[in-house]
């Protein structure tokens, strides 16, 4: 076996998947630099990403599979779950092989893996679009700190982008510990490291605009209202907003 | 000040709880003018105990009203806190609440204070105030007034994206017995002139890209159940004459909650028909998703939806003679009316079939309930088919699983 190590980017994987042909590697084995540990009896392969290299399996896929499959695969690199790097080689390599379109072959259990993935992946993507909260600053900045379960941030960009076009706002991932930060122009990615002191939730509240308490305030009393306590079910409550969501749901506090 | 706010928002928001209305998809309003948001997703931001979406904040205007429908809270002889917002409180409400990614939009309705055409004007001064004034493009909501005039629901429907007009009750005499304030004529007349409308605007737009959008979400509308004794065959053929006629987007059914105890209504303290609610807006589905006919949902010989089994299986024990299917070769439109597989499922099977043959265990990996589509499905020999009798796969499948709604399961109105 020969573990194919890369350093965490898209890019990166797709480098991996470029190398894994070029050099004929025996039985590759694609994990990411933080999560190998070394095999104890195969060889190791080092991936330096290569725009190059990635373009050309990026290419390559354009040309076999829909732009929707292309989407699913980088959904499915995003889950970061346990060797989710595999189940896209072994995607790879079946479209390669055959001389037919495979990606709507749910009987191939990678196939059926990532459709599923990128399921998950993108009801995520849909949560973090419903359960952010922003909280707005002194000066005028809008932010919210979240934890999803699945890498998230780059989907959900362009979506907050167009909604708050004429605002300053930052979703940090907690987790990750990087933001998307928006100036009111242009959107970056931003790393940042909170003071010790920030990371509280009663410190950050002392930066708040003097209205924010208010309209916290409004909006817990609203959600209170109208709920319609004959047809209580809790059950259903917490389906739709399972218990991990509530530390950054205001109503919820 | 703010104390006095949040009492209005309390009194306001409870209010408007009953009108189940929560959608805030199908519009394609975007935020072209770099401004505030956008309405073209359909997000519900947060759910309450009950379980219900919330993605609008809903309020109305004042539950200050001259009509005196029994089954609404907001009556004019019941006893209750009344509450009137100013037009500039809902605009900072609505503001404030999108701005913290809170709500998709507002949806406004209001008690009839004066006449129709005063109400329906404070209503639509709301939504034309967050259009230009502060440049806001999420979604909103207005309810349509019956008995406004022409003029003023038309304007509605340069600012909002979507309107609605309740029709309360599925049939014209339930509605004299308990709201005779109002009528029919007056909630059709505007739908109608709606549908007009939006067909009108949509000509338009064909010639003149500029042509400005009218309730680009179209209009829907809601009836009480379970307060007055009407079938489901009643209610969902009205259902389908409004989705046919009228082009309505959405019905919505609204299990009445017992607030009053008025004995022309079920008493206080009678369970919400939440499962009638459940199999209704189940037959909605099929009609609008499954291509069913309402006929084949409900007819003169079955007027009642079963509670225990939803539409769907119902039907396929109703017509057994149209089974097993063959998962490998019939057509998406017959396999997605198998019992246990949906919309999705159906895609899929028919995708999947092209590259081999599907058993069993290929059903079950897809995800489609398969204990309950094996009666009705023939897709390899592993399952021994035999001649079931209806009665004796609805007994199988109901013991596979638990009723959600055993607990509060009760068709009975109580009315004392």
């Amino acid at each position: 076996m020969t573990v194919v190590v890369y350093d965490g980017s898209f890019e990166g994987l797709l480098t991996a998947v470029f190398e894994v042909y070029e050099y004929k590697l025996p039985q590759p084995f694609i994990a990411r630099e933080a999560a190998t540990t070394g095999s104890l009896f195969g060889e190791t392969h080092i991936v330096i990403t290569n725009a190059e290299k990635c373009n050309r399996v990026y290419q390559k896929l354009k040309a076999i599979v829909s732009a929707k499959t292309i989407k699913q695969l980088y959904d499915s690199y995003l889950s970061e779950i346990k060797e989710i790097e595999n189940v896209l080689l072994r995607f790879i390599q079946y479209a390669l092989q055959s001389n037919f379109t495979i990606e709507n072959d749910y009987t191939n259990a990678d196939v059926l893996l990532i459709q599923q993935t990128s399921k998950k992946v993108n009801r995520e993507k849909h949560r973090m679009k419903a359960f952010v909260r922003f909280q707005l600053t002194k000066d005028q900045l809008y932010y919210c700190i979240i934890q999803p379960d699945y890498n998230v941030l780059p989907l959900i960009g362009k979506h907050f982008k167009e909604r708050y076009a004429d605002q300053r706002w930052l979703i940090y991932d907690g987790l990750r510990k990087y933001g998307l930060y928006y100036n009111g122009q242009t959107l970056a990615e931003v790393q940042m490291h909170f003071e010790a002191d920030l990371n509280n939730e009663k410190n950050l509240a002392t930066l708040h605009d003097e209205k924010e308490e208010l309209y916290q305030q409004l909006w817990k009393q609203y959600f209170s209202s109208v709920n319609i306590q004959a047809r209580k079910n809790m059950k259903l409550h917490i389906r739709h907003m399972p218990k991990r969501y509530w530390r950054y749901l205001v109503e919820k506090q | 000040m703010s104390d006095r706010i949040t009492e209005k928002l309390s009194i306001l928001a409870d209010a408007a709880k009953y009108d189940v209305s929560c959608a805030s998809s199908g519009s394609d309003r975007k935020n072209n003018n770099n401004g505030l948001g956008n309405a073209s997703n359909g997000i519900c931001h947060a759910y309450t105990e009950d379980g219900r979406c919330v993605s609008l904040l809903k309020i109305l205007l004042t539950n200050h009203c001259i009509f005196d429908c029994a089954y609404c809270v907001s009556r004019k002889s019941n006893d209750i806190k009344r509450a009137a917002f100013t037009v500039q409180e809902v605009v900072d409400l609505t503001i404030n609440f999108y701005r913290r990614n809170y709500i998709e939009g507002l949806f406004l309705s209001s008690g009839i204070f004066k006449n129709a055409d005063y109400t329906m004007e404070r209503l639509v001064s709301v939504a034309k105030k967050l259009r230009t004034e502060h440049k806001f493009n999420g979604y909103i909501h207005l309810k349509t007034i019956p008995g406004a005039s022409d003029e003023l629901v038309k304007e509605a429907g340069l600012w909002a994206d979507r309107l609605s007009i309740n029709v309360e009750m599925p049939t014209e005499k339930s509605l004299a017995l308990l709201a005779p304030d109002k009528n029919r004529a007056d909630m059709l007349k505007p739908m109608q002139f709606l549908k007009d409308a939006i067909i009108q605007n949509k000509e338009e737009k064909k010639l003149f890209a500029s042509t400005p959008m009218f309730a680009p979400a179209g209009q829907s509308t809601q009836m009480v159940i379970g307060a007055t004794p009407e079938t489901d065959l009643e209610i969902l053929y009205l259902a389908n004459g409004f989705y046919k006629k009228f082009n309505m987007r959405r019905v919505y059914y609204s299990g009445y909650v017992p607030i009053s105890n008025d004995n022309r209504l079920p008493a206080i303290g009678t369970p919400v028909p939440m499962i009638r609610e459940n199999r209704l807006y189940q037959a909605d589905w099929l009609m609008r998703f499954y291509g069913f006919k309402v006929q084949e949902i409900v007819n003169r010989e079955n007027p009642l939806l079963d509670t225990d089994i939803d539409p769907k299986l119902s039907w396929a024990l109703r017509n057994l003679q149209l089974f097993p299917v063959d998962i490998n070769k019939a057509g998406y439109e017959v396999i997605v009316r198998i019992p246990g597989i949906g919309i999705q499922s159906a895609q899929k099977i028919c995708a999947a079939r092209k590259f081999r043959r599907l058993n069993s265990s290929h059903l079950q990996k897809l995800g489609i309930a398969y204990n309950r589509a094996k009666y009705f499905i023939n897709s390899d020999t592993d399952f021994e088919k035999k001649d079931w009798q209806p009665g004796q796969i609805k007994s199988f499948i109901l013991k596979e699983g638990n009723s959600k709604y055993e607990a509060n399961f009760s068709p009975q109105l109580k009315l004392f």
